[in-house]
């Protein structure tokens, strides 16, 4: 149901072009390389392409359904779905357990496990693979649109699951797949995590989750040990706690979100406090697979901005270790000769406003050569007149070369995109600021597999 | 793997939602885990005896399935000398609710730790650790994980304690008994996983580390409304 070549979008309208599974079959039909068939029990034609009544009526295989019809005729449509022998379905309908009708919600879900028939929802957005199909009711003009990549983000909340796609694409982070489960019903957060981990073109899983079922928590930890892919997870519904708390001490300091927490931490899973955490952990993760010890060499153009670097790493738990004289005295030999003078090469290394690329390439390899060093912060200011446009993919080649990640800090502005663009097509990430640069690197210190 | 009379402990102790502190002993000792020399009795003339066959000074308490916070209503006196005060503190626990008895107990002291379990929703059953003693919820100073723990998982919660650096002794104090400690809360997770299904949360608050040993001090077993 992941990769369908032919999908039915159950539940357009033959009158209304805004009701949402009139959008979801545009988008298919006019945007992405699948066979799209609607589906109404009226029949009949839409912008000249035949309606069909039912799901059975559909002249080929359908390897996925997308369900936005009124609830009550739900049921009835999975049965169809079931008998045709169709892949899976988006359920994308409302009007179950959150409007209070759990009976109708699990009539869905006794009839999917009898016939092990997978679904996604309801009351969801469902699935948004980049370049091949999406079931999201949103107008694509309206979406903002993440390039292909390797991070998979599986959601509970819709609009959470969008938001992060504007996110993601602000900061060039690439999307493998997008999910909103909704209403969990039959498909949770596990079976999806089982299928990513065996999905070839996902390197990092992403969760946006508001709460586990009675040990469910548990079974995701035990999986999530299993899996070799970073696993991040942000949390919603922190304030939350146990209602017998005064009793007893222990549940009164382990209250719900402290156990959620602590929990994962002990389990390697990467736990983001805010989106913008989100975000810098599935960038850099998405682009380095090997844990750091922590230690940090940081490279400026300015030096306020190297203090600001060492700062926040000491803040992450990171740290920044002084260079020894033989060090010092390699990398100093290595700049230009206009800038041995004036460079300050204690870490961070301060190579001010008059440096040049080769200086940057020159310090980055030589401070990657350092074995006391594990990862290097770059912190680029562009409106330095040395700094070209080039140096990103020079850049990346010395992580190529050393094996050491690279994590670049450069404002984001338009001015500067074709820099950006230098590292990021070459699998450096770039920070939009000096502590989103510092929480990349922190993914990588606290990541179990990366 | 529970045993028979671990059962009978948490069906009697069904009744007030929670097992009292006598019971809640034994339980652990059955389990492994240090307990002071106690004994509970329920005539003035049997604490006499009693606190002669452990040894003066003792600690009573007082034993009651209604009361729960024992130091609350004076139900706890430390330090008794001799027959006379015991007499006169029996007396007094005598006329508490629900009075069950006095637990007459040996003197132990230490470093308070609190080591606690809480059978989590999502979880299952999650062990905690940290700074004990009756200011426990005023610092915070604790690590959680998940149970079953092993040695690596309790000696790095250890550590992980703002407080880490007293266990070692500092600035002249005692150090405590790392190997000890940990081995208490290795039998406790173990014991906590037998009864996930029959509890809510426990307290062993304060345990009292020394040197050579660690010993519970107070325990408390609350179990899940039925």
């Amino acid at each position: 149901m992941f990769h369908p070549e032919t999908i039915a979008v159950v539940g357009v309208s033959l009158t209304n072009d805004r009701h949402p599974a009139n959008v979801i079959y545009n988008k298919i039909h006019l945007r992405y390389p699948v066979k799209v068939y609607p589906v109404n029990p009226r029949g009949g034609f839409l912008q000249s392409n035949r309606v069909y009544p039912s799901i059975g009526d559909i002249p080929s295989a359908v390897d996925l359904a997308v369900i936005a019809a009124r609830a009550e005729f739900v049921e009835e449509i999975l049965k169809a779905c079931i008998e045709k022998g169709v892949g899976g379905a988006v359920i994308v309908s409302g009007g179950f357990a959150e409007s209070n009708r759990t009976d109708l919600q699990k009539n869905l879900v006794c009839l999917a496990r009898e016939a092990d028939f997978p679904f996604i929802g309801p009351n969801c957005l469902g699935i948004y693979a980049p370049n091949r199909f999406d079931t999201f009711f949103l107008p694509g003009e309206r979406i903002i649109r993440p390039n292909p990549g390797s991070v998979a983000i599986i959601s509970q909340s819709g609009g959470v699951l969008v938001d992060q796609m504007v996110k993601f694409s602000e900061q060039g982070v690439g999307l493998s797949l997008a999910v909103s489960i909704g209403n969990k019903a039959l498909i949770r957060e596990l079976d999806l995590i089982h299928h990513l981990d065996q999905d070839p073109d996902t390197r990092v899983i992403a969760l946006y989750i508001e709460g586990f079922e009675k040990n469910e928590g548990r079974l995701f930890v035990e999986t999530v040990r299993g899996i070799q892919k970073p696993v991040i997870v942000l949390k919603a519904g922190k304030t939350a706690e146990g209602s017998r708390a005064a009793t007893s001490h222990t549940a009164s300091l382990a209250g719900d979100y402290r156990v959620f927490s602590e929990v994962l931490a002990q389990q390697g899973i990467l736990e983001a406090r805010n989106e913008f955490e989100m975000v810098s952990f599935c960038e850099s993760l998405s682009c380095y697979h090997r844990p750091i010890s922590g230690n940090i060499g940081i490279i400026t153009a300015s030096g306020g901005h190297g203090v600001l670097a060492s700062d926040a790493c000491t803040t992450h738990g990171l740290s920044v270790p002084q260079l020894g004289d033989a060090d010092r005295a390699g990398i100093r030999e290595s700049l230009s000769e206009r800038l041995r003078a004036i460079a300050s090469l204690q870490n961070p290394i301060d190579l001010t406003g008059s440096a040049e690329d080769d200086d940057f390439v020159a310090a980055a390899t030589g401070l990657s050569q350092v074995p006391g060093i594990d990862c290097v912060i770059l912190l680029l200011l562009p409106y330095s007149p040395g700094i070209s446009s080039d140096l990103g993919a020079r850049m990346s080649y010395i992580f190529r070369g050393q094996n050491k990640p690279l994590i670049a800090y450069v404002p984001h502005h338009e001015k500067y995109r074709m820099l950006i663009e230098g590292f990021e097509l070459n699998n450096v990430p770039v920070a939009s600021s000096i502590d989103g640069a510092v929480l990349m690197a922190e993914a990588l210190r606290r990541c179990r597999p990366c | 793997m529970l045993n028979l009379k671990i059962e009978e402990i948490l069906i009697q102790a069904q009744k007030s939602g929670w097992v009292m502190e006598p019971e809640a002993k034994r339980l652990l000792s059955m389990a492994g885990i240090p307990v002071p020399a106690l004994k509970w009795i329920k005539t003035e003339s049997g604490a006499l005896q009693a606190a002669r066959s452990i040894g003066y000074p003792v600690v009573a308490k007082v034993v009651s399935p209604e009361i729960l916070h024992k130091s609350d209503i004076g139900g706890v006196v430390v330090g008794i000398d001799d027959d006379a005060r015991l007499s006169e503190v029996y007396r007094r626990f005598s006329a508490m609710k629900g009075f069950a008895g006095i637990l007459v107990e040996e003197i132990v002291t230490g470093m308070e730790m609190i080591v606690g379990a809480k059978i989590d929703y999502q979880f299952g059953p999650v062990v905690l650790v940290g700074i004990g003693g009756t200011g426990v919820e005023v610092y915070g100073d604790t690590a959680l994980r998940m149970a079953p723990l092993n040695e690596n998982d309790v000696s790095s919660m250890l550590s992980s304690l703002k407080g880490a650096a007293l266990l070692k002794g500092h600035r002249g104090s005692q150090p405590v008994s790392i190997s000890a400690l940990i081995r208490l809360v290795m039998d406790f997770s173990a014991l906590v996983m037998d009864l996930s299904d029959h509890i809510e949360s426990i307290d062993l608050n304060p345990v009292k580390c020394t040197r050579d040993k660690c010993v519970v001090a107070d325990a408390r077993i609350l179990l899940p409304k039925p």
